[in-house]
């Protein structure tokens, strides 16, 4: 992979506004939210190397600038899809880590009732509407979610908007471009968002894409596409708000890349081998959290200790989380059907294995 | 089934499903209509003739050539309560859609416990016997009818076409709803008024005693017209019609081979793992002791159907095999093929 310069911003995207001309109070916050987000992490990789969480789980780490940019540009009443790497935006959209840790440990008290693990967070109340397993599953709902806001409600700065997250390797799939054809076609109130990290599983952009500046492909369906900067949570930020502003104002789609780095492997279980040493070394140089961290304490917004006492307080709310996420119930095996169905139906199967499914007459 | 009219009228299935999509739309403003050339074409088969002057572009959306993107979408509209009815121009295209239909509407609502529902209705045509060839003639209903957290419905007739329908677009679940290329011009008398179907249960359509015959859709015809047959004959043929897929109705279907003691499965589809597969093993499970010959399957032969009418009639299940079947499970002596219309 090529040096950190090869991925700064384009310059069609205005750049995001200097921590000095932002007021402290903000700043102070997204301090503290990506600081969550990394002792949320890193708690999850260590509960998963202890066995607490099973299956798959893939970190947000690398990406918190990314993570809160994005949702502090995010409304309430906006609708979120993201793909599996969704620990940090579920935080975030104000789900407790209690409930999000739980999830993980597949406890009934989390956010999914345990039913959908790290890759399949969802909540209804906040709008986070999953979540997704499957590389690019997420974008053919969130563009029909679009066309449900555009069916419902006239355009406005009222209005809402879905925000779309998939990874740069879904770009290649068949359902990113129908589904960026839709919104064009039918003008949509959506933004997608290409959190590109550079590398999908082990296989980097260039390799993948024969477009590599991802952002490009917006051209194709008539809707402005720009490239920012993932590493500056304002620069995000202020591109997502634009970008959302143009979705629910004038039904105007937009196609968002956001460049960062994934500090660790694909997945917890993954040692990123694939990866040179330059490449890592560039990573953690360009580790958002600690030069954030860094910038604020150089302006004045944070005192050291601030920022040690920010940092002490994330990593004290997630030990608060797995303790919830440690004494919670699993899911009660009487309760396996529970959800297959909303509309009961007759005859729906109930056997577990090897139970006879009827009587014998 | 509630009936709150009791006048009827002869129409065909094609009507019955156009009327029943218009009564719809009128009834809930939630309900569209999604799919390839429905709009301004009227529907590859006229299904939804006459609904986009009546309606409009909102309510009925002619979708680009991109199974996936407009399946998931209308999957998308439906979580936010939309009511979305998808047309897609026959089964063989949805296979194109499979990872929205599979992975992901079949799963949201137990993926996160109840939090979203799905009333999605996805509608299509399967069926063979058009000289359509291989990849336009496949019957693929199995692949839904495995799939937990779908329900698949497949109407025989005009009257169950409407009644199933309105079950479908009103039912917080994602349907299939199963039609056929060769039941669309099938006439049948349909009940004036609202109809709603019980989803999940299989009606005997033709009562009998002597053997049963399971089948759903097209194959539902073939077997009533060969019971008639085989009725001049002396024998008394029972027809269960499936009419649900999933969920499948196994206590219909063994009540009436516990009368009978004979089944043969009518299937369009497969053989192998086929319907008639899981009717079959639902018959030696349920009914084993008043079973008196082995359960039979009529499928189609499997191979990629061909063009040529001789091959393509070769390979699809006929009222002819159908009979003949019928025959050999009650060990009677076959008949000349001259006397069995086919």
């Amino acid at each position: 992979m090529a040096a950190k310069a090869r991925i700064r911003p384009n310059p069609v995207e205005a750049p995001g506004d200097e921590p000095g001309s932002e007021p402290n109070a903000p700043l102070r916050g997204y301090y503290e939210r990506m600081s969550l987000v990394r002792a949320f992490e890193l708690r999850a990789s260590e509960m998963y190397a202890r066995a607490r969480i099973g299956g798959y789980c893939h970190l947000n780490l690398g990406e918190e600038a990314t993570v809160v940019g994005l949702m502090a540009a995010v409304e309430a009443r906006d609708y979120l899809f993201t793909g599996y790497r969704d620990h940090g935006y579920a935080l975030l959209r104000g789900l407790s880590p209690e409930r999000v840790m739980a999830e993980l440990f597949g406890k009934v008290t989390g956010v999914s009732g345990g039913r959908g693990g790290s890759m399949h967070l969802f909540d209804t109340e906040t709008r986070l509407f999953g979540g997704y397993g499957i590389v690019g599953g997420q974008i053919p709902p969130a563009t029909g979610a679009a066309l449900a806001l555009k069916y419902r409600e006239a355009a406005g700065p009222d209005a809402a908007a879905v925000l779309c997250l998939l990874g740069d390797g879904t770009t290649n799939i068949g359902a990113f471009h129908e589904s960026l054809n839709l919104a064009g076609l039918w003008k949509l109130p959506i933004v997608y968002v290409i959190v590109n990290n550079g590398l999908g599983m082990g296989t980097t952009v260039e390799k993948a894409s024969a477009e590599p500046e991802l952002y490009k492909r917006a051209a194709s369906y008539r809707m402005p596409g720009l490239r920012v900067d993932g590493d500056d949570v304002l620069a995000v930020r202020d591109a997502a708000r634009s970008a959302l502003k143009q979705a629910r104002e004038s039904r105007q789609p937009v196609l968002l890349e956001v460049m960062c780095y994934r500090l660790r492997g694909h997945s917890v279980v993954d040692p990123a081998r694939y990866r040179s040493a330059d490449d890592t070394a560039i990573a953690q140089q360009s580790d958002p959290v600690p030069s954030f961290r860094a910038e604020l304490i150089a302006s004045g917004v944070l005192s050291e200790a601030d920022a040690a006492a920010i940092d002490e307080s994330a990593d004290a709310r997630v030990s608060e989380a797995v303790t919830f996420a440690e004494e919670s119930p699993e899911p009660d095996p009487t309760d396996l059907f529970a959800y297959v169905y909303a509309t009961a139906v007759a005859n729906a199967p109930s056997a577990l294995p090897g139970e006879p499914v009827m009587d014998a007459l | 089934m509630t009936t709150d009219i009791a006048t009827t009228r002869t129409i065909t299935y094609r009507q019955a499903l156009n009327e029943t999509l218009r009564a719809e739309l009128e009834h809930d403003e939630k309900v569209f209509l999604i799919g390839e050339e429905i709009g301004v074409f009227e529907g590859s088969y006229k299904i939804t003739a006459g609904l986009l002057e009546a309606f409009g572009p909102d309510r009925v959306l002619d979708a680009p050539i991109a199974e996936e993107g407009f399946v998931g979408a209308a999957l998308g509209a439906a979580m936010l309560g939309m009511r979305p009815v998808v047309e897609i121009m026959t089964i063989n295209f949805s296979l194109i859609a499979i990872d929205q239909i599979v992975n992901h509407a079949a799963k949201m609502r137990s993926m996160f416990a109840g939090q979203v529902s799905i009333p999605l209705v996805i509608r299509m045509p399967g069926g063979g016997g058009q000289q359509l060839a291989a990849t336009h003639s496949q019957n693929l209903e199995v692949w839904y009818a495995h799939i937990p957290g779908l329900k698949v419905v497949a109407p025989s007739t005009p009257a169950d076409a409407k009644a199933l329908l309105t079950a479908a677009i009103r039912d917080d679940d994602p349907v299939i709803f199963l039609e056929n290329l060769s039941l669309y011009s099938a006439k049948g008398e349909v009940p004036d008024g609202e109809q709603i179907a019980e989803i999940g249960k299989a009606a005997v359509v033709k009562p009998g005693t002597d053997l049963t015959i399971v089948s759903y859709s097209r194959g539902t015809t073939t077997a009533l017209e060969v019971a008639r047959q085989l009725e001049a004959e002396g024998l008394s043929i029972e027809v269960v019609d499936l009419r649900s897929l999933r969920p499948l109705d196994r206590d219909t279907i063994c009540a009436s081979v516990q009368k009978t003691g004979h089944a043969v499965v009518f299937e369009d589809d497969w053989l192998s793992y086929g319907i008639g597969a899981e009717i079959s093993a639902t018959i030696g499970e349920g009914v084993f002791d008043f079973l008196d010959a082995p359960v039979r399957r009529v499928a189609a032969a499997e191979v990629p159907l061909p063009y040529a009418k001789s091959l393509e009639r070769a390979a699809l299940p006929s009222s002819a095999d159908l009979a003949r079947v019928v025959r050999e499970v009650l060990n009677l002596a076959p008949v000349s093929s001259a006397s069995i219309d086919n």
